[in-house]
């Protein structure tokens, strides 16, 4: 299991154990966190699992997979450098501890 | 409101139960669906999983979200009776009172009244789709008829896994109904490319053993033939019930019947168009999904507030990931932009943005539709780029 904490934008924190190589949009659905929407099963077509990676996190995330800037450039929240669409972040076990911002909305 | 019941447990109906908590909803919530186990997506039916064959990662919520949230989800269990009087709907010998009932029942596949119809493969529900790739698993001969979204993805994914792939379409051209006659072009090459053959204009005219029969007496030899000429909406229910029934369950612009205490939603409703007020019924997860989170805000929050979500659709073949963005009429203009994006035009409004691989100038489609009309004039006076728009 990976643990993964996610802060919504009024900072309720909840921290739950995802699955190894499930994504990030998956594990909070799985798991009932509010503030992902993830309309389209992670097919990176609607941008409604929009998240902010916590600086400590970005070098292990990694960069934007091919297509997600194109999405998130309109997705409903602001868009930052360290935004990505969680359904594209999987679970490799060296993101264990892993902590997200979600922002406010998502459509 | 004490007691919500939620007619199909499909992708809309789920979404309902979702939707009713997140906003606050505190009284008793059941969800019935004819299927077994629990509610899962359907997209990926005829996409990832008919290659990978992973079901459990087509389901839209874990088993423990049912017992956390207090949705009473009861499976294999077919409504038979709404009593709209008593308000309380039946299920064989079980019943189910409620304070307000949403219907959610989706489609099922078109038979068209063919000989030898009974003797084709569906591609509907996650049953279905185990079906295909049972048979799939050594090299078959596919028919398909029908060359819409289903029939489609379907061809690239067998032509993809080595068999061999022909498909029979009744109109002249692929996807019609929905798409622009570019867009269809565009994917006739797709496909032709890939190694499928193509009858446009030739519909099946029987199903055999050995195959099928179109129209011009053209014999396609086959394995298995696929079923996928379009849906009919499950409005049965609604209908005995003395409820509206026109192509779905009709709705106003709260998605309420005409019975108050009766909703409708996603595949079998039948609404007005926020755009243009025309009476229609959209299929797909956006709608679904959109419809359950309005209901839920006037069920709970009494936000008395039209529909007025911008649709949106996707599809993939092969490489290829369509993307349509508002809704056009048949007839609409076309505008073809130098890089392929296909502008339609209800006369001089934009009316919807079809794109293939292009999720920038889609998302761009979603937020200038969602906005005011925006006009033929001022997007030829920026070379139709919505990042120039005033
Ligand atoms: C193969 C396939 C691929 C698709 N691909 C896409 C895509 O790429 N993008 C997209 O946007 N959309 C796609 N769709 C469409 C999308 O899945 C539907 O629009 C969506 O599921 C509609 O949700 P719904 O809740 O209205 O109906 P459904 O999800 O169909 O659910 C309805 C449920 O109600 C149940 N039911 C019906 N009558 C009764 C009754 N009397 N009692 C109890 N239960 C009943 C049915 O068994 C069914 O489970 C696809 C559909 C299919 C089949
Ligand atoms: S879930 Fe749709 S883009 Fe991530």
């Amino acid at each position: 299991m990976v643990k993964v904490t996610y802060i919504a934008a009024d900072g309720t924190t909840t921290t739950v154990e995802g699955e190894a190589f499930s994504n990030v949009m998956q594990t909070a659905l799985d798991n009932d966190v509010a503030g992902i929407v993830g309309e389209c099963g992670g097919s990176m077509m609607c941008a409604t699992c929009h998240c902010y990676v916590d600086e400590a996190w970005q070098g292990k995330t990694g960069a934007r997979n091919d297509g997600e800037d194109d999405m998130l450039d309109c997705a409903a929240g602001e868009v930052k450098p360290n935004s990505r669409l969680s359904c594209q972040i999987t679970l490799t076990p060296d993101l264990d501890g892993l902590v997200v911002h979600l922002p406010e909305a998502q459509y | 409101m004490d007691r919500i019941v939620i007619i199909g447990a499909g992708q809309g109906g789920l979404q309902a139960a979702i939707s009713l908590r997140q906003e606050g909803y505190t009284g008793a919530l059941t969800l019935i669906g004819g299927e077994a186990g629990l509610p899962y997506q359907r997209p990926p039916l005829s996409k990832a999983y008919l290659k990978s064959g992973d079901a459990a990662a087509l389901r839209l919520r874990p088993e423990s979200f049912y017992d956390k949230n207090a949705v009473e989800l009861v499976t294999e269990t077919w409504v038979d009776r709404i009593d709209r009087a008593g308000r309380v709907v039946h299920a064989g010998d079980r019943s189910f009172a409620y304070d307000h009932l949403i219907l959610a029942t989706g489609t099922r596949n078109l038979r068209p009244p063919i000989p030898g119809a009974e003797r084709c493969l569906d591609l509907r529900t996650l049953a279905d789709a185990q079906t295909l790739r049972t048979v799939l698993d050594s090299p078959k001969r596919c028919a398909v008829i029908g060359g819409g979204f289903i029939g489609l993805e379907f061809a690239a994914v067998a032509r993809g896994l080595g068999h061999d792939v022909t498909v029979a379409e009744a109109a002249p051209r692929l996807m019609a109904r929905v798409v622009s006659p570019e867009i269809s072009s565009y994917f006739k090459d797709l496909h032709k490319r890939l190694g499928t053959v193509l009858h446009l204009g030739d519909p099946a005219a029987e199903v055999t053993g050995a195959g099928m029969v179109l129209k011009s007496g053209t014999e396609v030899a086959a394995d298995i033939v696929l079923m996928a000429a379009g849906v009919v909406p499950n409005a049965e229910l609604a209908g005995e019930a003395g409820l509206e029934v026109n192509n779905g369950v009709v709705v106003n612009d709260r998605l309420l019947t005409a019975d108050p205490d009766i909703s409708a939603l996603g595949d079998c409703a039948v609404f007005p168009d926020p755009t243009t007020g025309r009476p229609v019924r959209l299929e797909s997860v956006q709608a679904a999904t959109d419809h359950a989170r309005l209901i839920a805000k006037r069920l709970i929050k009494g936000e008395d507030m039209p529909y007025a979500a911008v649709p949106w659709f996707w599809s993939d073949q092969a490489d290829a990931k369509l993307q349509i963005a508002g809704l056009a009429a048949p007839g609409d203009a076309t505008h073809r932009r130098a890089d392929g994006a296909i502008f339609r035009f209800a006369d001089a409004r934009l009316s919807a943005v079809e794109t293939v691989n292009n999720a920038r100038t889609h998302m761009q489609a979603r937020k200038a539709l969602a906005g005011p009309d925006v006009s033929r004039a001022a997007l030829a006076a920026v070379d139709y780029d919505f990042a120039a728009l005033a």
